[in-house]
């Protein structure tokens, strides 16, 4: 067994036993990341010195006996999140130049309170915006599964980082499935909160009333003490929730006999990989053997989640980005002659092709004359998403689906098809339309070696059998009711118990 | 300006979205405008077709029910907090500028904009 396959906890009680030093384990990462990513790209920063000065501090804390349990534990934050003095490019040419003056909320909780190492900064698709990777001003993401198919996006980088063994745990943003869609497809069990649970200040906007901050990992168990860590009342985001947050690790071994899962039909229907279907029935039953009843509920508008977000997001998009002029910050064009002319050619040239796809579908939705029949609308669809989950949750716990139609496709695929790709997110993104927390987990293999390109084809793998070429993890997801993350790091908890796909690892990456 | 077979082709394309397409070229123009997006001729025309996709899609939200239902801005009924009205933050203006493109004495530069 290496270091980088101990969790979280193994590797606190290694510190506080001196079996090895933040600085060794650091030096490990460091050595992983130099060695390794070059075959994925998943940092697009790697801060080394400063890693090294942040594990020599832990050291001293750990010697003083002052440890907690992320004391000296490296990490990496996606490159969304401002950090202070370190560049801060959230996956665009627009930003490629910008230190950020200050750090985010979620850095300063994790790093200067909590004690954690930052390895570095993780690859992200543009502006959060993508579901492959693939619209990074940096270059793409290779999924460590398998080298020539996407990890899945946006939070792609912080997804291949994790699964390849170069940092423990990772942060990510989820605004329509940005976390939990490469947690699935990657082996790692990823969680969005509640909205408003994790403080946005500091991390970059694409779609304030989606957007959240969360984990990826490779345990639900070490998702819980990141997840501890971030959360909580932060005054300077007017949308973070003043509420206790709850001991997730100590109610990571309670029972869950008796505990009502509902499946929502509407996650079960055509458009499911037969496959990935048959993996998330599997976890169901062994769920039922541990004493969990099997509710069946319906979300009757949960379809037209990608319609509704794809007014949201764009609309709120458009409006956020709008501050990037050329002149306080961010890319400049050269030689533009009037005020004017430097904003359009700055923003047209800082800015890649799904984002401007974005900022103009947002601006067209919001027009005069389109108002009501796109934006309005879109907000009474919202809320009918929203009653759905209601209602649902009146008969059951939580819920249980799918996290996406199929394993991860390859790079390039859908790039030309902006449709089809945002149908990539059409069983994440109903959480963030309503707020709720929900995450993300191993619950198998699908073996695609039959046809490589037609990932539907694929078969799925009993938990025995060894993983060869063409064998591509998938997820289920667990959503939950407001502010019920305990629950849902539980479930999973107890799943992971038994059921060991998390643990397995990418060939060449051992 | 672009040369006469480009400009055709770009007119016959035109025509074809105004008769087939939600969003027709000229709005595309307009909508890219509206955002202060510089883009390109020969770009517009596929900007076009992704976006009438992307519309498509979104017109299922037309044949919703949603009777009376409130439409939903977020997705937690709270009322905005306040908080004292009190200088809470120091002058930080060289450090903040510092990532400014162009800055001369303490301000930003921009192209003139008075004549």
């Amino acid at each position: 067994m290496s270091i980088h396959d101990l969790s979280l906890k193994q590797m606190a009680q290694a510190l506080r036993s001196k079996q090895f030093s933040s600085h060794e384990l650091t030096e490990h990462y460091l050595r992983r990341i130099e060695k390794l990513d070059p075959k994925l790209n998943s940092f697009v920063t790697v801060t080394a010195d400063r890693a090294l000065a942040q594990a020599d501090a832990a050291d001293a804390l750990i010697r003083k006996g002052k440890i907690g349990p992320l004391t000296g534990i490296p990490i990496v934050q996606k490159d969304i999140f401002c950090t202070e003095g370190v560049r801060t490019a959230c996956g665009s040419r627009m930003l490629e130049s910008f230190v950020s003056p200050y750090d985010a909320h979620v850095v300063s909780r994790l790093h200067t309170d909590s004690g954690a190492v930052m390895l570095g900064k993780s690859n992200m698709d543009e502006f959060a915006m993508g579901s492959s990777n693939e619209t990074s001003w940096y270059g793409p993401v290779k999924n460590p599964w398998d080298l020539q198919r996407v990890p899945g996006g946006s939070s792609g980088g912080s997804a291949a980082a994790v699964a390849a063994g170069l940092a423990p745990a990772a942060t990510g943003t989820d605004t329509g499935g940005s976390i939990r869609q490469p947690a699935a497809i990657t082996n790692l069990t990823g969680v969005k909160p509640t909205y408003g649970r994790v403080s946005r200040y500091g991390m970059i906007a694409f779609a304030s009333s989606l957007d959240q901050g969360g984990v990826l990992a490779r345990s639900a168990e070490d998702a819980a003490i990141v997840l501890q860590a971030m959360s909580g009342f932060d005054p300077r985001d007017s949308t973070s929730v003043d509420r206790e947050v709850e001991d997730y690790s100590g109610q990571l071994n309670r029972s869950i006999k008796g505990m009502r899962i509902g499946l929502p039909r509407e996650y079960f229907s055509d458009g499911l990989g037969d496959a990935v279907r048959e993996s998330v029935m599997n976890a169901a039953d062994e769920l039922v053997r541990q004493g969990a009843e099997l509710v069946d509920v319906s979300l009757p508008n949960a379809p037209l989640s990608v319609p509704t977000y794809y007014v949201v997001a764009p609309a709120e998009a458009s409006s956020n980005l709008a501050r990037y002029d050329g002149v306080r910050y961010g890319h400049r064009a050269q030689g533009a002659r009037t005020l004017d002319e430097l904003y359009t050619r700055s923003r047209g040239e800082g800015f890649g092709p799904e984002v401007q796809r974005r900022i103009m579908v947002g601006t067209y939705v919001l027009s005069h004359g389109y108002y009501d029949a796109y934006y309005l609308k879109a907000q009474k669809v919202r809320k009918l998403i929203y009653e759905d989950f209601r209602k649902a949750f009146q008969k059951c716990d939580l819920l249980l689906g799918p996290t996406t139609t199929e394993p991860a496709f390859k790079l390039g695929a859908k790039t030309d098809d902006p449709v089809s790709m945002y149908l990539n997110d059409i069983y994440t993104i109903a959480a963030n339309l309503a707020g709720l927390p929900a995450l993300s987990l191993p619950c198998g293999f699908v073996d695609v070696s039959a046809d490589p390109d037609d990932t539907s084809k694929g078969r799925a793998m009993s938990a025995g059998e060894s993983l060869g070429e063409g064998a591509l993890p998938v997820g289920m997801q667990l959503i939950g009711k407001f502010f019920d993350e305990a629950r849902l790091f539980g479930v999973a908890h107890q799943y992971q118990q038994v059921m060991k796909w998390h643990e397995r690892m990418p060939r060449g990456f051992e | 300006m672009p040369a006469a077979g480009h400009g055709r082709e770009l007119f016959v394309e035109k025509l074809r979205w105004k008769l087939e397409m939600s969003l027709d070229i000229d709005q595309v123009r307009q909508v890219a405008r509206l955002a202060r997006l510089e883009v390109r001729d020969e770009d517009i025309g596929h900007y076009a077709s992704q976006l009438n996709q992307i519309m498509d899609m979104v017109d299922q939200l037309s044949a919703a029910e949603t009777g009376d239902a409130l439409p939903m801005a977020h997705p937690l009924s709270m009322v905005q907090r306040l908080r004292p009205d009190r200088v809470t933050e120091e002058n930080q203006r060289e450090k903040f500028q510092a990532n400014s493109p162009v800055v001369e004495q303490g301000l930003f530069q921009v192209p003139k904009v008075i004549e």
